[in-house]
């Protein structure tokens, strides 16, 4: 073969190469916008759920760390004032005439003050929060163990997860509140409380006051800020997007363990 | 020659690849550039890289790609890596999206998977593939130890170490094994494939898992081992550019050694010795 016959041969093949990458690209792009593509890329997150939940012991603790651990400033992501009047007007009065709602598939419905709460079994720890973009920051939570709640109020057998439903409005008119679920083996997790202290002082307005959901062994995005109402529920495809939270309704995890 | 390489009966060709090896070699050309570039797209999503157990230590980032606005409204493309800083404009910081309009984004349009900047859509990519290259490659060693593959064609004998000298000059002239010496593996080769299959892949795959809080609580503080969550970040982003460099290493030896030769061993499994061989 000659070598020009070869140097045709061999810029055919880089550019047959470089086409061939661009299809492939503008491929991907097209699948990943189709539901039953993202759908198949989903199985992924079902895998790592029933992997972590069959590889990590029930009670398997997240890393705790000291106050020298602590991040200088823990840092406000997501809503920092939520823009709801009734919030704004309880905030106003220092969270004094807050009650959290419990209810849904329970024996007994209940509502909590602040200081019924602050009565209830606590728990402090000095946890990292990563958040889904990559970031950890390090903070100290003091809050009412999630499970004490739970125990006061008799979830009926058949529940299969807590819905937190939240103070902040995800969209500017007001809407889209901010929701999210988690599994009753994740609730009775001995980290998993509804903090109402951070580093030592009442949890701040932009850190999710009175009281935000602190879930150890899963991204911040599951960690619920402005918690109101607390729904005990078997199934939550019908609750808004139907994925189980806001950000789950955008296309992220429901599963946040990774 | 061992005995697990099949003379083809065509005296010139041999069987060099079995039919588990080759798919999974596949397996994992589709996954890695898959992971390469969806890790991209996440990376933008917060394009900077820290030391330790959390992004405020009071330390600045070891690697940040940001984007700036002068006066003008000009948006310029600056890299920062280990404080000194560099204009990358074009590429890295800020880049043409697919509108062609200049923005500010970590790793650009081109590199990332999807091509534009959507962390959801990224991460189920890269966390369906991370169970494909899991899984492939624990098979892989697996397959390798039990079948003797590992044995016979990947750890250098004592033969292998005292030419190394030799092999290292042979490859930078290009010069390349024919005949018998053809059929196995010199011991850059060797040394190359064992530092990928057991150094590179299980240290990204390791640094990985260590970013999930839920393995965290597997052995709470095993993270510490390699400086922290954000340590182990870093790790990773270095780990998947060196595999990238040992992509690009293996593609340009494919290509040098007889492109068509290579990837019909790869496909078939047969491969032709080098011409000259037979006049040895």
């Amino acid at each position: 073969m000659s070598k020009n016959n070869e140097l045709t041969r061999r810029s055919l093949l880089v550019r047959g190469v470089a086409g061939l990458g661009a299809l492939t690209l503008a491929g991907c792009q097209k699948v990943s916008e189709s539901t039953w593509f993202s759908k198949i890329l989903g199985i992924g997150e079902k895998v790592t759920y029933k992997v972590q939940r069959l590889l990590l012991p029930r009670k398997a603790m997240a890393q705790e760390f000291t106050d020298a651990d602590r991040s200088p400033q823990f840092r406000s992501n997501g809503t920092s004032t939520p823009n709801n009047p009734r919030y704004q007007a309880l905030a106003a009065h220092g969270f004094a005439d807050f009650r959290l709602e419990v209810g849904g598939l329970v024996d007994h419905p209940m509502s909590f003050s602040l200081a019924d709460l602050r009565a209830l079994p606590s728990r402090t720890q000095t946890t990292r929060h990563d958040c889904v973009e990559g970031w950890s920051a390090i903070g100290k939570w003091k809050g009412v163990r999630l499970g004490a709640v739970l125990e006061a109020v008799q979830p009926k057998p058949n529940v299969r997860y807590v819905i937190f439903h939240c103070a902040d409005p995800m969209e500017e008119d007001g809407s889209s509140p901010y929701y999210e679920s988690i599994d009753m083996e994740d609730a009775f997790h001995p980290q998993t409380i509804l903090a109402y202290e951070m580093n030592d002082q009442t949890l701040p307005v932009a850190n999710g006051a009175p009281l935000r959901l602190r879930l150890e062994r899963q991204l911040g995005y599951k960690m619920a800020k402005y918690v109101m109402r607390l729904e005990l529920v078997e199934d939550y495809s019908k609750i808004a997007g139907g994925k189980g939270g806001y950000w789950e309704d955008q296309g992220y995890e429901w599963y946040a363990g990774v | 020659m061992t005995k697990s390489r099949r003379a083809v009966r065509d005296g010139s060709l041999y069987y060099r690849h079995s039919l588990t090896v080759r798919i999974m070699h596949w397996l994992i050309v589709l996954s890695l550039p898959v992971l390469l570039m969806s890790g991209l797209n996440i990376f933008n999503a917060n394009s900077e890289l820290y030391w330790g157990k959390s992004s405020y230590s009071g330390s600045p980032p070891l690697l940040a790609l940001q984007s700036r606005e002068g006066d003008d409204g000009e948006i310029t493309g600056v890299t920062r890596i280990f404080g000194h800083e560099f204009d990358t404009t074009g590429i890295l910081g800020a880049s043409k999206n697919q509108e062609g309009e200049l923005k500010g984004r970590g790793f650009p349009s081109w590199m990332t998977l999807p091509g534009v900047q959507w962390l959801a859509m990224a991460r189920r990519w890269h966390l369906f593939f991370a169970w494909v290259l899991a899984i492939t490659s624990t098979c892989y060693v697996s397959y390798s130890v039990i079948s003797r593959h590992l044995r016979q064609d990947f750890l250098p004998t004592q033969k292998d170490w005292r030419s190394i000298g030799k092999t290292v000059k042979d490859h930078l002239l290009l010069r390349h094994p024919t005949g018998e010496a053809a059929k196995n593996y010199n011991v850059l080769q060797k040394l190359a494939y064992l530092s990928v299959v057991f150094v590179l892949i299980p240290l990204v795959i390791l640094n990985g898992l260590g970013m999930s809080p839920g393995m965290d609580a597997l052995l709470p503080g095993w993270i510490d081992f390699f400086g922290g969550r954000q340590s182990m970040r870093t790790i990773h982003f270095i780990v998947s550019w060196a595999l990238v460099g040992f992509t690009a290493i293996h593609l340009f030896q494919v290509i040098v050694t007889g492109f068509w030769n290579n990837l019909r061993s790869m496909i078939t499994g047969k491969y032709r010795i080098p011409e000259e061989a037979r006049h040895e």
